[in-house]
């Protein structure tokens, strides 16, 4: 590790005394790197068994890795805590500025425990921590306003991150999200809640240190060819031109785009909420995430007239991708692009989970159909398939929880299925709501066994796609590729590079960069390392209740053809088996 | 030559400009960039970029009580840092902030006009002008 870069260096915050104080923590970072390998060994410590996720004890721990602030596209944040939505383990990753201003701070992690007697937030301004007061700030209808107020406050423009809850994280919905940089987010397995739980509003956070190389040589000339590879490649091209929303043309021509609550994998309306159709009409920006030159992230602009008074207007920038548009438009049969904007748009205001909020919402739709719920639990609503107006109303009961049926959306379908019935089309894995994929058995079985219960996880949607339709893979061996990347990636979050980069940062490019940094691991050492570090995140799993054995998988996968056709439970079953034993073997 | 911000509406924020002038002394992190981008109040309104215009009649050079900072032949100035005492009225006599603040040694950054920042802008943001050209300043 180089001398001073403050890698290991680990702020400790206090809410409760209002306390804080630095450790080294060169044990932890020289053996497991960073972000989220270090982020996991940090949770093991500070959060004993059966912890209440919304209680004083739960910690918050953010992470960044060796190559921050060295490498572009090492921009990534690791968020770790018990999420109070699954009850296990709460990861979350996000982006925009916050990985550089944690590293420019001069800190490889933070850790913040207890909880405040009053709303504060935190200002951290390199070795510098102030509790402000925010009870000014609690309550406030819109999470932009709560970021400019901050902003306004605070000095580091340029060099800060600003990370906040909404309203849905201080009434504690379970996927309420933290938003940094108003269009970023730690979003899924509510990390908002949390926040809100220790009535903590935001952090800010700002730095600005060098990070001293010895071979300066070598140094510039490897960022130099990580620097052309990331603006050149195919594959970063995509992400920059259209970004993620490319995929819903793909996605539904395949067959593998999850619509009204995938009673199809096929939407009709699919043009209409395209990547290609939002870039045409309404895409007023393009931003970054700092060091990094992709600049994936897309801005819509939308005008809209005032009703009371001609020729007045307000314009909106409204952040749009693959997720949130699956989430928020086609699972629930919105094929109006204003509508998706005008519903993401008070997703952002209330700083909630788009993904899980799409879903709890096509769950509850579908649910109203077959009766299952009437307009008494609904709250007088009648939600339908489309009608974007009433799901805006909706997410606003979900966040203000007016009544035990709302109480229950709250808290995600898997409760709120628990209670109502309707499990068949609750479409949960491992407590957290579905991503954006019907690809095929990898895509839920990536699902099922991710130590997040995410997408990204594994990316099975990627063997679906590029193998599945040529060759057909016993389950054992889907299982085995599966495994196989998750280990991989465990490398990728701990030096916390974004996964997009992850065909730019090969393992040898990797090794070169982790030089530089001076870590001297060969491949093979990473290899192993991704295996520890998982073995870790599952051993956490289980000490708080998680088992494969015993995850519930929801019976609608097996109904709806896929992309590559129907999916097999049998085989299912067959591969979480085998994902089971490999795991149990490790731990 | 000198580093002009020829259109900051393309400007993502990236802060690709921002790392590559640290790292012309071969060092990581962000103590010794003499160009910085910001929002311009928010990320939604995009960004400004920061950079020393290269004056032919430099204040910054004008209130160094210990000439350490010598106008340079085409525009801007050069640091001696062995003169300079890290009293800051450079840093506030710049009216674009273009003078940035090296805290870990308590001097100013100065840009060089090197041009090392352009390689590395992603899209067009920056150019490198014949100096005498009025530069448009993001």
């Amino acid at each position: 590790m180089l001398d001073d870069n403050r890698l290991s260096k680990v702020l400790y915050i206090d809410l409760t005394k209002k306390s804080y104080w630095v450790r080294d923590r060169i044990d932890l970072f020289s053996k497991y790197i960073g972000g989220t390998g270090v982020g996991i060994k940090l949770l093991q410590e500070e959060c004993p068994k059966e912890t209440d996720p919304l209680g004083k004890d739960n910690p918050i721990i953010f992470a960044v890795g060796p190559l921050t602030g060295l490498f572009p596209l090492a921009s990534k944040t690791v968020a770790m805590f018990k999420s109070p939505h699954t009850g296990n383990l709460g990861e979350s990753h996000s982006g925009g500025r916050s990985a550089i201003a944690i590293k420019m701070a001069g800190y490889g992690a933070i850790v913040i425990k207890g909880k405040s007697d009053i709303p504060v937030y935190l200002a951290i301004h390199g070795d510098h921590v102030y509790f402000r007061d925010a009870s000014a700030l609690w309550g406030m209808k819109s999470c932009f306003t709560v970021g400019r107020i901050i902003r306004e406050n605070e000095p580091g423009a340029g060099l800060r991150t600003i990370m906040r809850i909404g309203k849905a994280g201080e009434n504690l919905v379970s996927y309420a999200s933290v938003t940094t940089e108003t269009f970023r987010h730690f979003g899924r397995l509510g990390l908002g809640a949390v926040f809100g739980s220790k009535k903590l509003k935001g952090i800010i956070i700002s730095g600005k240190r060098s990070i001293k190389v010895q071979d300066k040589k070598t140094y510039k000339e490897l960022y130099s060819e990580i620097y052309k590879a990331a603006v050149d490649s195919p594959l970063m091209k995509k992400y920059h031109d259209l970004g993620t929303p490319e995929n819903i043309l793909k996605l539904n021509e395949m067959g593998g785009l999850p619509t009204r609550n995938l009673q199809k994998g096929h939407f009709e309306f699919a043009e209409n909420i395209s990547g290609e159709n939002f870039a045409e009409h309404y895409l007023g920006r393009r931003l970054a995430c700092f060091h990094c030159p992709v600049g994936c992230i897309h801005l819509a602009a939308l005008r809209e007239p005032y009703e009371d008074e001609p020729y007045f207007y307000k314009t909106s920038m409204i952040s749009y991708d693959y997720e949130p548009i699956f989430a928020l438009a086609t699972m629930l049969g919105i094929s109006e692009p204003e509508g998706f904007l005008k519903l993401m748009d008070s997703v952002e205001k209330y700083c909630i989970d788009a993904m899980s909020t799409g879903v709890v919402l096509a769950w509850a739709t579908e649910a109203q159909e077959k009766g299952i719920i009437t307009e008494k639990e609904t709250n007088g609503l009648n939600l339908k398939w489309g009608d974007y107006k009433t799901y805006i109303q909706a997410l606003s009961f979900i966040v203000e929880q007016p009544n035990t049926f709302y109480k229950a959306l709250s808290k995600g379908v898997e409760h709120a299925s628990s209670i109502y019935g309707g499990k068949e089309f609750a479409m949960a894995f491992g407590g957290n709501e579905m991503p954006g994929y019907h690809t095929g058995p990898g895509a839920h079985l990536g699902f099922l066994t991710g130590a997040r219960h995410s997408h990204l996880d594994s990316a099975g949607y990627s063997i679906d796609e590029k193998i599945l339709p040529k060759t057909s893979l016993s389950a054992e061996e889907l299982g085995r590729r599966l495994l196989e990347e998750e280990r991989w990636r465990q490398i990728l979050s701990s030096l916390v590079i974004c996964f997009f980069a992850r065909g730019i940062y090969s393992p040898q490019i990797t090794t070169n960069a982790l030089k530089i940094a001076g870590f001297s691991f060969s491949e093979e050492d990473l290899k192993e390392t991704g295996k520890v570090i998982h073995a870790e995140k599952y051993r956490f799993k289980e000490q708080e209740g998680f088992s494969l054995k015993n995850i519930r998988i929801p019976q609608r996968i097996f109904q709806t053809p896929s992309a590559v056709g129907n999916i097999e439970k049998a085989y299912i079953e067959r591969a979480l088996n085998y994902i089971n034993s490999e795991i149990s073997s490790a731990i | 030559m000198r580093i002009s911000v020829y259109d900051p509406q393309r400007c993502i924020g990236c802060g690709s400009c921002m790392f590559a002038c640290a790292r012309r002394a071969g060092d990581g992190g962000l103590s010794n960039t003499a160009i910085a981008v910001r929002s311009s109040g928010g990320i939604s309104k995009g960004f400004s970029v920061i950079v020393c215009r290269a004056c032919t009649d430099p204040p910054c050079s004008k209130v160094c009580p210990t000439n350490a900072l010598i106008p340079r032949k085409g525009g801007g100035v050069i640091l001696n840092p062995t003169k300079c005492i890290g009293c800051e009225n450079c840093r506030e006599a710049c009216p674009i902030g273009a003078v940035f603040w090296n805290e870990e040694i308590n001097k100013p950054v100065i840009c060089v006009q090197c041009g090392y920042c352009v390689e590395f802008c992603p899209h067009g943001v920056l150019k490198m002008e014949d100096s005498g050209v009025a530069a448009h300043v993001g």
